[in-house]
């Protein structure tokens, strides 16, 4: 099913497209049928510059397991991380 | 049998008189040809629609397919343009109405055209498709598992759309609708619920619901692809613009 469900969230970063690296805005988080992975539906990430028109966009289509696993690498990198740099 | 065709994207007047891209793919033949308007699903104006497209003109038809995308994202690749739309809350109704009505009048003013045209849809195209049949005079019209048509979309959704069931009074033409069993957008009970509404009209209209199937079993290049329930959808399809669109 289309799902349609979406989390936009506001980044601040660079991330690295077609064209080379662009600094970050926004990022939409999503559930849905992806475009390119053999999978139903995947947890969808596009990392956005919609001031720098649609193809400034770094897209991934995960698995759930995939993406679970990305969400606690991610805290536990941070918690990992030395106090007084996070 | 002659049997030449051509695929080619053209620009043409949309919503609003804005010239909007398409993909039109037509019969060389004299003619004299039905046409389709075929509205591309949520991931956008991609290849696989335009296999569609030229399924129909290989079939006798001459289709166009907007790209419903163009003004958020011109000349961007189908992915980025389907981001950038579905960031901004998917396709406004009523610009998705002025583009479809644009099409069918390019499609009706060619001159191998019968007069007759038709509109089919995929995913959100398939709501989309029952918007514009409710909305404009066409001929015939096919759903392709269109959601919310009935229903309200989930709380914090960020496309603009809502349920569309009260539209149903002015549909101008016959209605295919061709969904999965295992659909939850729509989901059987929301397309039972538009097939009473049609009845109690007194619409013209055929819904088959295909078990094993759910959303996207025409998407020959996707896991959800049930070649079983889209043979069938394709026979069905191929049917119901005879009887309506040719000739």
């Amino acid at each position: 099913m289309c799902t349609y469900l979406t989390e936009k969230i506001e980044v601040a970063g660079s991330g690295k497209g077609a064209d080379g690296w662009f600094g970050l805005t926004e990022a939409s988080v999503y559930f849905d049928h992806p475009v390119h992975a053999p999978a139903e539906h995947t947890l969808n990430i596009d990392f956005l510059a919609p001031g720098r028109g649609p193809s400034a966009r770094v897209a991934v289509e995960l698995t759930v397991e995939s993406a679970r696993a990305l969400a606690q690498a991610i805290e536990s990198t941070l918690a990992a991380a030395p106090p007084g740099l996070t | 049998m002659y049997d030449a065709m051509m695929a080619e994207t053209i620009g043409f007047n949309g919503h609003g008189g804005d010239v909007i891209e398409g993909y039109l793919a037509r019969p060389l033949g004299p003619g004299p040809f039905g046409s389709v308007v075929v509205i591309h699903h949520m991931p956008g104006y991609d290849a696989p629609t335009m296999e569609i497209a030229r399924q129909f003109a290989a079939n006798g038809y001459a289709a166009l397919c907007p790209n419903l995308y163009t003004r958020e994202a011109p000349g961007a690749s189908p992915d980025d343009a389907a981001a950038t739309a579905r960031a901004r809350g998917g396709v406004p109704d009523d610009r998705l109405v002025g583009d479809v009505g644009g099409a069918a009048s390019y499609l009706r003013s060619m001159p191998t055209s019968n007069g007759k045209v038709g509109v089919i849809g995929y995913c959100s195209g398939g709501r989309q498709a029952f918007l514009a049949a409710c909305s404009l005079p066409l001929d015939a019209a096919v759903d392709c598992y269109g959601a919310f048509v009935v229903g309200t979309p989930p709380e914090g959704m960020p496309l603009k759309v809502g349920p569309i069931i009260h539209l149903a009074k002015d549909l101008s033409c016959p209605l295919l609708g061709l969904f999965g069993a295992e659909d939850q957008h729509p989901s059987p009970e929301q397309t039972a619920e538009l097939e009473k509404e049609l009845t109690a009209l007194g619409k013209t209209y055929d819904f088959h619901t295909y078990e094993g199937a759910g959303h996207a079993f025409f998407a020959v290049d996707r896991p959800a692809y049930r070649p079983e329930a889209a043979n069938d959808g394709w026979q069905r399809i191929w049917e119901w613009f005879g009887r309506y669109l040719a000739g």
